[in-house]
């Protein structure tokens, strides 16, 4: 193939880049007892969740930041970020979107996300993050009637707060991991979700993260609980601004699936990667887990990850129901200087549990990235059942993929499939569709969506459709 | 429609084709053979266009144009389209879908809208049926899992729908049983008019009792070293190439 043409892959502008500018209540850069103390007071929170906050800020502080991951970043100065920023007044939180500021449904708008209209035509309910704060949220009635509550976490922290003390923690405690810890302390804000028994959540839920105060961390964090026999569809997607500091963010997602219930959770990640020197792009530190804590629950992690600088994040799935199912799909493309270490964990603890991993690398440019899956078998959790299917696709050269699959198994009767490929985008297939007629842009294009399309298929339509061009954009300049 | 003048190639930094001149007339079918290693497969690729083919000395015109100005995609949406001897795989991309791109592609660069889908359809079921194969194959991923003989008829396929000016054919007919290869030569007989022309690359004489040629030429090391009508394919079959190395070059 034109090499030339293959590396300039790895110039392409990240197009989604803005900053929108909205005055900011922020914190000074720093973090101790006071900054969380103060955090938990903007949020009006009770004092069992300030008292939750500093014990996971304790933990935090005897912890060191991982470093089996196969990634390469400065060490990040906590003391250099601002814990808190909100939109200047708010208790003056818009009631409708006639009240938003124009000029953040201006940013809604230069990211193709046209809220009123999309949120009314999809039939999908919007909890939209801003600068930490929710500031609109549309078809609570709707979804009220069905006895679905979908709010912003803190919100539910007020006015529910016998759910949220239940299950907050119970799948990623405050001392999980460094960066769970992090988030346990410092989270401003997130999505709660709880479907109740029997229910099927009448629309699918969304919400677009965003980050936009410069220099400003962003933990988010997210609960999803479903009662028996409810099911519900919730999708992610972010995108952030171009900038020139690197930014943290230490997500936590938390899924909770009682018996018979079923959570499927999609995220299209697309955050600043960075410049061509992968100066200025986005930290991505997420931890995110379900429970598959009845029997015969079912928990179902897709995602497309494009952006970031760097990216460490591990969806995972403690089967711990009999006959419980986790599965993973995951499309990572990395360019230019971007990083990702990424994969899941299944860990069968029930009987009978299975999974499925599909987990499709695409690796361009300067770029690295690794799969590291560890499938786990109890002893007990016999008759269990893991295929695991992982490829990887390499665009030019000067970027590499690498795949570390761990297996523990405890028990003789249950069975394990792994099947891994990698493969260059081949110059012969590039020829072949050239030789049809068809742009190396398109072809590439093609290509690489047909290298994806077993975890596209299982994205909801509107957002395989976005995901595609996603793609797209991301592979954009690839022609000479 | 096709003129190689004094034609020179390198392929790392060896000449493999040494001053071939050649003329295609629009509805003229020539046939090129050869031994193995003489540089049929490197004569197709320098005319499609593939990467790691270096053109050291001629020229190449098509349709009037510098077919060395052109790129790979420029050439094909021009009008030459090359059928492989070994079609590659692309997984999860639906043949359809390729067909469809190709299509689109080459009516784009006519200044043409995307063919509506019903139209669309009805091309490509006509012409899969007049290939004998399947309707499935439409919707299999593009050559993957394909027997030998079905790639070939999916290359031919994509012909039809394509309907390319001149169509270059490496080794057409190689892996295909009896069958296989009259189906794949009507395909290629159906491209056959006045204003179209087919330069085929072949190994054996069995393909041109199928597809009868005009002009038949021999090339060795490098060089058309024969060139006649369809009996001397005939000849060829018969005596193998040793007696042409032995004659003076035509
Ligand atoms: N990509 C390549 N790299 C190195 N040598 C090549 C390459 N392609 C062709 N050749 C050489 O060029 C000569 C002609 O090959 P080819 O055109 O495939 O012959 P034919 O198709 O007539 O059998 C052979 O000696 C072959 O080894
Ligand atoms: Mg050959």
């Amino acid at each position: 193939m034109a090499t030339e043409a293959m590396e300039q892959l790895a110039r392409r502008e990240y197009k989604q880049g803005f900053v929108t500018d909205i005055e900011s209540d922020t914190v000074p850069p720093g973090l101790d007892e006071s900054v969380i103390a103060f955090i938990s007071e903007k949020k009006g929170e009770p004092q069992w969740m300030l008292d939750w906050r500093l014990e996971a800020y304790h933990q935090w502080l005897k912890m060191t930041s991982p470093s089996w991951a196969h990634l390469d970043y400065p060490p990040i100065d906590y003391q250099a970020i601002s814990y808190f920023s909100a939109p200047k007044k708010p208790e003056d939180r818009p009631q409708s979107l006639d009240e938003v500021d124009p000029k953040l449904l201006e940013t809604y708008e230069k990211l193709g996300i046209p809220l009123h209209e999309r949120a009314a035509l999809a039939g999908v309910a919007v909890d939209a993050v801003f600068d930490s704060v929710s500031v609109t949220t549309t078809f609570r009635e709707r979804l009220a009637e069905a006895g679905v509550i979908f709010c912003s976490i803190s919100e539910a922290i007020r006015e529910y707060p016998e759910l949220v003390r239940q299950y907050l923690g119970s799948v990623v405690p405050q001392g999980d991991n460094y960066f769970a810890a992090l988030n346990s302390a410092v989270f401003t804000d997130g999505s709660f979700v709880y479907i109740p028994e029997g229910v099927t959540c009448p629309m699918e839920l969304s919400t677009y993260f965003r980050i936009n105060a410069a220099n400003t961390g962003q933990f988010e964090r997210t609960l999803i609980v479903c009662d028996k026999r409810a099911q519900v569809s919730y999708l992610e997607g972010c995108t952030a601004p171009q900038r020139d500091e690197n930014q943290l963010h230490a997500a936590v997602v938390e899924l909770v699936a009682l018996e018979d219930a079923y959570i499927k959770y999609s995220t299209v990640q697309n955050w600043y990667p960075g410049d061509e020197d992968g100066k200025g792009g986005i930290y991505n530190f997420v931890t995110k887990r379900g429970d598959c804590r009845g029997d015969r629950s079912r928990i179902s992690w897709t995602q497309v990850e494009t952006g970031s600088a760097i990216t460490w994040k591990y969806p995972s799935c403690l089967l711990r129901g009999n006959d419980s199912k986790g599965e993973f799909y995951s499309v990572a493309v990395t360019n230019g200087r971007q990083q990702a270490d990424t994969g899941t964990k299944m860990i069968h603890i029930g009987k009978n549990t299975s999974s499925t991993i599909v987990s499709k690398g695409i690796a361009a440019g300067k770029s690295n990235q690794s799969y590291r899956g560890l499938v786990k078998v109890s002893p007990r959790a016999t008759g269990s059942r893991n295929f695991t299917q992982c490829d990887s696709l390499l665009i030019g050269d000067k970027c590499g993929a690498h795949t570390f699959p761990y297996q523990e198994i405890g028990n003789s009767r249950s069975t394990i499939e792994h099947e891994a490929t990698t493969s260059k985008i081949g110059d012969d297939q590039l020829f072949y569709c050239k030789s049809r007629g068809i742009s190396e842009e398109d072809a590439v294009s093609m290509i690489v969506n047909g290298f994806c399309k077993d975890v596209f298929q299982e994205l909801p339509m509107e957002f395989a459709v976005e995901a595609e061009a996603l793609l797209s954009v991301t592979l954009e300049g690839s022609v000479g | 429609m096709l003129e190689i003048k004094d034609l020179h190639a390198t392929v790392e930094g060896s000449e493999i084709l040494k001053g071939i001149t050649l003329t295609i007339n629009p509805g003229e079918v020539h046939a090129i053979m050869g031994p193995n290693g003489a540089g049929k497969s490197t004569l197709s690729a320098v005319l499609a266009g593939r990467d790691g083919y270096e053109v050291t000395q001629g020229s190449i015109t098509f349709d009037g144009k510098d077919l060395m100005e052109m790129e790979v995609e420029e050439r094909a949406q021009a009008g030459l389209l090359m059928g492989f001897q070994y079609p590659v795989e692309i997984p999860g991309v639906k043949n359809i879908y390729l067909l469809k791109s190709a299509l689109n592609a080459q009516r784009a660069a006519q200044g043409l809208d995307e063919m509506p889908a019903p139209e669309f359809m009805k091309l490509i079921k006509e012409k899969i049926s007049f290939m004998k194969m399947d309707s499935s194959f439409l919707h299999r991923a593009v050559n993957e899992g394909f027997s030998g003989g079905e790639k070939k008829r999916n290359e031919i396929l994509q012909m039809l729908v394509l309907q390319p000016k001149l169509a270059l054919l490496d080794e057409i007919d190689s892996g295909l049983d009896i069958d296989a290869m009259k189906v794949v030569a009507e395909g290629v007989n159906s491209l056959r008019d006045e204003n179209r022309a087919i330069l085929m690359v072949t190994h054996y004489q069995r393909l041109l009792n199928h597809i009868t040629p005009d002009q038949v030429h021999v090339l060795i090391d490098g060089r058309i070293a024969k060139s006649g009508d369809r009996h001397l394919a005939e000849e060829l079959e018969a005596r193998g190439y040793e007696w042409v190395i032995e004659e003076p070059a035509a």
